[in-house]
């Protein structure tokens, strides 16, 4: 019996076909799915915050886009996936609210989907489809097996990527 | 001065803030009583750090569709606020305050005067909790303008967790409900930047 995996804010986890994975309401996070197109290993993280390194309290690795991806293809790679066949999908990356001023906070979203790009970039990995930016939250679900990525948001028809 | 452990204060922190959210409380009920011109109750706050991954549960599923108001604040400490209240409640708040009729349809979407009553509803909370706090501390707090959405709790939630994420891992939940006819539920998620905790907890006496 295939079961669906649980990933919280600022966590990450693998998932093994014919097993799915899902995020609940991403916001200005995002949703980073990659899988092994071969031996459909896979994993999901949900990333809060751009860049380790301008923080100091950065202990939480699944936090960070350019630390977070880097886990979750280090675990795939334990679990048997091969990085030359990774390929990814994004989600989230919204502005939740039309004004924030916190400097910190101003772009969020924008920032997290471009480290998380930037880290892909780095580990050669592909991105294969995106929903990312605009300004309401998404639930993700991911499906090694098929790659298929369900994007779901309040009052709008479920997408798949 | 050693600098401030978020993950290791001290209960009685817990029970200042809690104070506080009571007394902010208390002045929110008599706002909203005084708009809506009936009697309004609060109940004590619940007041919990609590980690990232919990959130949303914590407030009844990740997925629980909320308006959330946010608003950054500054002076004496900086940060943001927001306040969050659950569709239903929500829906039922705005029908009071324009003399509509109830009916609470799930997912049905806010038109833009509504949106516009709820956005005052809550700054007028906020306000009462943010003047509770001020007048405690003797800190000077001012607050923006309020942004209203309305989504899924977890996505709201991000926002201020982005912000705490930057300093913890964990974040402060203030639970709210304020009962009239029915029960309304509420919470404030507090988000001061590190230096402002520590003027926060010397202004209440926590910290020496």
């Amino acid at each position: 019996m295939a079961e669906m995996i649980k990933v919280g804010m600022a966590d990450l986890k693998l998932c093994i076909s014919p097993n799915s994975i899902t995020t609940l309401g991403l916001g200005s996070c995002v949703g980073v799915a990659i899988r092994d197109t071969v031996n459909k290993v896979g994993g999901l993280a949900h990333v809060m915050l751009p860049d380790s390194k301008e923080i100091k309290n950065n202990s939480n690795i699944a936090k960070f886009a350019d630390t977070g991806v880097e886990e979750l293809v280090r675990q795939m790679e334990k679990a048997g996936g091969v990085r030359s066949r990774m390929v990814a999908k994004i989600a989230g990356g919204a502005q939740m609210f039309a004004m924030q001023q916190n400097s910190a906070l101003v772009k969020v979203g924008d920032r997290n989907v471009a480290a998380v790009k930037k880290k892909l970039a780095e580990l050669k990995i592909p991105i294969r489809a995106e929903d990312t930016g605009l300004n309401y939250g998404r639930t993700v679900e991911f499906y090694p097996e098929t790659g298929d990525y369900i994007i779901k948001a309040v009052g709008k028809p479920p997408k798949k990527l | 001065m050693a600098e401030l452990d978020l993950n290791n204060v001290d209960d009685m922190y817990y029970d200042v803030l809690r104070e506080i959210g009571n007394i902010g409380a208390g002045n929110a009920a008599t706002a909203l009583a005084t708009m809506l011109n009936t009697k309004v109750d609060m109940t004590v706050p619940k007041v919990a750090l609590v980690e990232f991954s919990q959130m949303g549960e914590t407030m009844g599923g990740e997925e629980q569709i909320m308006a959330g108001i946010y608003l950054s604040i500054s002076g004496d400490i900086t940060g943001s606020i927001m306040f969050l209240l659950e569709e239903k409640s929500a829906h039922e708040l705005v029908a009071k305050l324009m003399g509509s009729s109830g009916d609470f349809v799930e997912g049905q979407p806010f038109t833009e005067l509504e949106q516009s009553a709820l956005s005052e509803i809550g700054n007028i909370i906020v306000g009462s909790y943010l003047n509770s706090l001020s007048m405690l501390t003797n800190l000077k707090i001012i607050e923006s303008v309020p942004s209203l959405a309305v989504d899924m709790a977890e996505a709201l939630l991000s926002v201020p967790a982005i912000e705490f994420g930057m300093v913890g891992d964990q974040m402060l939940l203030i639970q709210t409900s304020f009962s009239e006819d029915t029960e309304l539920n509420g919470y404030f998620v507090l988000v001061p930047d590190l230096p402002s905790y520590t003027t926060l907890l010397k202004a209440l006496g926590v910290m020496q």
